[in-house]
């Protein structure tokens, strides 16, 4: 079918520190490989889709001056955590368009050393004269007085809104989740981090917002990745090699958070990914019993629980029993996160939502080494930004 | 005697202080921020109603890393204000977890936050463990 959307080339970076490395150099590093990887040029591609959310904008056409100038559109994208698979996105609409038959998707964040997430804005002084200002009408700095804005606290508060809602949930529960992902990554040479770390070491860490402790918050690291996306009539004119390796994109949504009764008072991070597993389910033509693995956006161990019912992968209200079955685990039922995922292989933002597709699509090709999940043939890749974005990829194995 | 204001907008000081949502006529979806139209059913007015002060705390942190210049530690939560959900502190309780749970009934509660160079009092509010 000539709708079809393949990824034709992919790869990520190592994840970590990069002090050598600017944005525009790891960008280039990631795009000039994936276009390797497909056994295309710069010359083949005619649209750019580049993400990015704390460099400052613009860095398309920063690594066009690197890479190669052709005089493609560019769409410079900032979507939240969800920017690398709104730039994926991006590529794949262009080409559903029917604009063009090839395209380049980039992700690239230098977040090494970046510190909370989330803390925002200068604290005003409480030496001044009160005047309301803002949406509230506040007179003074309301984070951490009336509630809190960062990241490990509104995720935290996310998990403990599960664990009121359906039960089950304990500080160790949510610290096992962890343990997985920090055990899966030894497996992953790309990842930021690559060691061990027993229950007791994760929950003896240094606590940031209860129940999350250090180790159970994502990885601020350096990394790029980048797609290479091809239409499905296009890839048919290629060798035989590219079209054995080409990865189907089964299903690509994209969703924001419809309104619900709490979530202007706490993100609600569940309707809109329930909301886009569902649609992505329904475009793939598969099922979440189909899916052989899943890298889901694990910010903080508060949020893989919530995902894997968010994604349909147990019933609802049965994540915790669903992670007490070691379902999850990479020898499990349903693998999530064997990349070691944010906690782990590292959260570079803009990097994320196409490094998850990366590491979907090596399993899928028979290319993850060690960490091969044997017999791959489907799998899922989700991203959340908060305020909110979501983006899921189901991908599929080439049948040739 | 010091004059004093309330931290936001939606915070109603006096003898029973109590919290105002901006209410959607049309479908009666709560908001506390100033409204351009709502947010589920883009109808644009809006009438302000008061909140309860008690409520069930359904989701909570212990906040102990935070920007500079903000105290820690700290239980940051969401209540459910009898059907409307508010964010805020929860205060008048150790911050850790063995005095703070999940389902605990709070009820609203207001502190002078800080005074400013003409000696006016910012007057915040949080939700204190309700007595049995």
């Amino acid at each position: 079918m000539s709708d079809d959307i393949w990824i034709l080339g992919i790869n990520m970076t190592k994840f970590g520190k990069h002090p050598d490395l600017d944005t525009v150099d790891l960008a280039a590093q990631a795009a000039m490989a994936a276009l390797a990887d497909g056994g295309v040029t710069m010359a083949d591609m005619g649209v750019l889709a580049a993400g990015n959310l704390i460099g400052g904008g613009g860095l398309g056409q920063q690594l066009q001056k690197q890479i190669g100038q052709t005089g493609i559109p560019v769409y410079n994208v900032s979507n939240a955590c969800a920017t690398g698979a709104t730039a994926l996105r991006t590529a794949i609409m262009a080409i559903k368009a029917g604009e063009c038959d090839m395209g380049l998707a980039v992700g690239v964040e230098k977040l090494a050393g970046a510190g909370l997430l989330g803390a925002g804005g200068t604290a005003k002084s409480d030496k001044n004269v009160y005047e309301p200002s803002g949406r509230y009408g506040a007179v003074t700095n309301t984070d951490g007085r009336i509630g809190t804005n960062n990241m490990p606290g509104t995720f935290a508060q996310i998990g403990m809104e599960y664990g009121h809602k359906y039960g089950g949930t304990s500080f160790e529960l949510f610290a096992k989740i962890s343990e997985k992902n920090h055990s899966h990554s030894t497996l992953n040479p790309l990842a930021a981090y690559t060691k061990k770390m027993s229950l007791e070491q994760i929950m003896g860490d240094m606590m940031i917002a209860y129940p999350n402790t250090r180790p159970m918050c994502s990885a601020n690291c350096d990394g790029g990745a980048a797609a290479v996306v091809i239409s499905g009539a296009k890839l048919k004119t290629l060798s035989l090699e590219q079209q054995r390796r080409a990865v189907k994109v089964s299903a690509s949504v994209l969703t924001s958070d419809p309104w619900s009764e709490s979530c202007q008072v706490l993100p609600d991070v569940n309707t809109l990914t329930r909301m886009a597993s569902t649609q992505a389910y329904e475009q793939a033509g598969v099922g979440p019993a189909d899916l052989d693995l899943v890298e889901l956006h694990d910010c903080f161990a508060t949020a893989e629980l919530v995902h894997y019912d968010n994604l349909q992968l147990c019933e609802q209200g049965g994540a915790v029993d669903f992670f007490n079955s070691g379902a999850p685990w990479r020898d499990g039922t349903m693998p999530v996160n064997v990349s070691g995922g944010l906690q782990s292989k590292g959260h570079p933002i803009a990097a994320t939502g196409i490094a998850n597709i990366w590491e979907v699509c090596h399993h899928l090709r028979g290319e993850a080494g060690d960490r091969q999940i044997q017999g791959a043939r489907v799998g899922l890749a989700h991203v959340i930004g908060l305020g909110s974005a979501c983006g899921v990829h189901i991908l599929e194995k080439s049948a040739a | 005697m010091a004059t004093a204001v309330p931290i936001v907008d939606y915070l109603v000081l006096g003898d029973d202080p109590h919290l105002i949502a901006r209410e959607c006529t049309g479908c009666g979806a709560r908001f506390f921020d100033r409204r351009n139209a709502c947010a589920s059913c883009f109808a644009t007015t809006f009438a302000d109603t008061p909140v309860a002060t008690t409520g069930e705390l359904k989701a909570f942190t212990i906040v102990a890393f935070a920007a500079p210049g903000v105290p820690v530690p700290f239980v940051a939560g969401v209540v459910d204000c009898d059907g409307t959900s508010v964010r805020g502190n929860v205060i008048g309780v150790d911050p850790d977890p063995d005095h703070v749970a999940l389902g605990m009934k709070v009820k609203l509660t207001t502190y002078v936050v800080g005074t400013d160079d003409d000696g006016t009092e910012a007057i915040g509010f949080g939700f204190a463990p309700l007595e049995a």
